[in-house]
């Protein structure tokens, strides 16, 4: 793996925000091509902080490179189009009046001439399976439906870096399982902030924890659940036996 | 809510709302601009002004008693006037007041509800509206949805927990508008988050909108239309 170059990588990164909070302080991370790597941590642990470095959206000290290229403001516009940001609130990325424009969105930005822009964005959706939607508003889709065209968005800039946010939030287990086979279909390389052990064990090859804006293990999934007891305890299999026999 | 009626309207399918919309603009804008420089408006030509509202309403498929009754938004205000004309001894023209402010509400009512929104905007932009204008309506649209969900869930929530008294559901109202000030407010960041993180460097091309033989046909007999009724001697 060491030969291999890294897609993604961070060295020092340290991040305080105005009112004094240490957001991040000290993080040293590596993505590689081809790999799905899932972000565990505790609410407030500094994972989305960390994942608005990675495009550029918010600077710390310390390195952070993608596909080779420092991230600093020259180089945003590149980053930008390397990395495909998917947020947790789809509302939030959801912004133009219909599906199809917003997900030409990103290709207008980098230039594309306006046909080639609805081509690659219808392209996009087909890809998501959701290209019957093209011309319905937002807010008129399900939280399943938002999320794979807010993907859709993401995927018409030809991103070689997925990251997602929290990208389960909202959905019912149906439209996860439906997002699960949907990114494993998707070649480029994968970092997924979740609190899911499920979807982390059923997508990711490697795990990494986060606390107190570090990372303090890494390892396989099943190592990190194990370790950080990431399905609650309460939660376990058998624990409920006890209660039905009373 | 009005404008989620308008809005059902404004997405069904017509001959009026396949045209482009900047068109019906121009179509709409020549009307009011006839009607609202017709001096001494008589009864016979209110009536005449009142046949392409009624074609417009038929060509969009549109209901017309919801129109119509939604036209009156605007008599409490012309009423005003109207009544001061009135008192002044001119009668003749506080009606021409009444009946053109209605008139021009029914013509927009049915520009509206033949236009989808997003496509209203785009055409004024087309039209030399400033981009950052239609922008910040679009948006506004986009999340007046957002926000009155937001403002229905904090309702609810304060329904639970009991609504006490006037003065308590008052206090309670005045804090739910500041939560909801500063939860629009983190929205805005995260909107604005979310574009630059697709490349937005403060202006996104638009995409372009067509026009055919049909619009140009609608364009010249709209316009000859509303000179028609402008000019011809009654």
């Amino acid at each position: 793996m060491s030969e291999r170059k890294p897609v993604i990588e961070v060295r020092g990164l340290r991040f305080r925000y105005a009112d004094g909070t240490m957001a991040l302080d000290g993080v040293d991370f590596r993505l590689y091509a081809g790999e799905t790597v899932a972000l565990f941590g505790r609410n407030g642990s500094g994972k989305t902080t960390f994942v608005h470095h990675l495009n550029g959206l918010l600077r710390g000290e310390g390195e952070v490179t993608v596909c080779g290229l420092p991230v600093k403001k020259e180089n945003l516009p590149t980053v930008r189009r390397k990395i495909g940001l998917v947020f947790q609130d789809s509302d939030e990325q959801l912004f133009m009046p219909t599906v199809l424009e917003d997900v030409a969105f990103g290709p207008l930005n980098l230039g594309f001439g306006a046909a080639e822009a609805i081509e690659v964005a219808r392209a996009a959706l087909r890809e998501v399976g959701l290209e019957s939607l093209a011309n319905k508003a937002p807010y008129h889709l399900s939280a399943g439906e938002k999320k794979r065209v807010a993907l859709a968005g993401i995927l018409a800039m030809q991103p070689e870096i997925l990251v997602l946010d929290e990208p389960t939030t909202f959905l019912d287990p149906p439209s996860q399982s439906q997002l699960a086979s949907l990114l494993r279909s998707l070649p480029q390389a994968k970092l997924i902030v979740t609190h899911d052990a499920n979807f982390a064990l059923a997508l990711a090859t490697r795990a990494v924890f986060f606390e107190k804006g570090k990372i303090v293990a890494e390892g396989s999934v099943e190592e990190i659940v194990e370790r950080f007891q990431w399905i609650p305890r309460t939660l376990r299999e058998r624990e409920f036996t006890t209660h039905q026999a009373e | 809510m009005h404008h989620v009626v308008i809005e059902r309207w404004s997405r069904g399918s017509s001959v009026l709302h396949s045209r482009d919309a900047r068109i019906k603009l121009l179509v709409t804008l020549g009307y009011l601009i006839a009607l609202a420089t017709t001096p001494g408006l008589t009864l016979a030509r209110a009536a005449l002004y009142a046949v392409p509202i009624a074609a417009g309403i038929q060509l969009g498929r549109l209901p017309a008693g919801a129109l119509l009754a939604r036209a009156a938004v605007v008599l409490p205000f012309s009423a005003t006037f109207a009544l001061f004309s009135v008192i002044a001894g001119d009668t003749a023209r506080a009606v021409s007041l009444v009946v053109k402010s209605y008139l021009s509400a029914a013509a927009v009512l049915v520009l509206v509800g033949t236009t989808p929104l997003p496509k209203l905007l785009r055409g004024m932009e087309l039209l030399g509206a400033p981009r950052m204008l239609t922008l910040v309506v679009q948006f506004l649209f986009r999340y007046l949805f957002v926000i009155s969900e937001h403002a229905q869930h904090m309702r609810l929530a304060a329904l639970c927990r009991g609504s006490g008294g006037a003065r308590l559901r008052f206090r309670a109202a005045a804090g739910a508008v500041a939560v909801l000030f500063a939860r629009s407010f983190g929205r805005a960041e995260g909107i604005h988050r979310a574009m630059l993180a697709r490349g937005f460097s403060g202006e996104t091309p638009a995409l372009p909108m067509v026009i055919d033989a049909v619009d140009v046909l609608f364009l010249i007999v709209g316009l000859a239309a509303a000179l028609a009724l402008r000019v011809i001697p009654l």
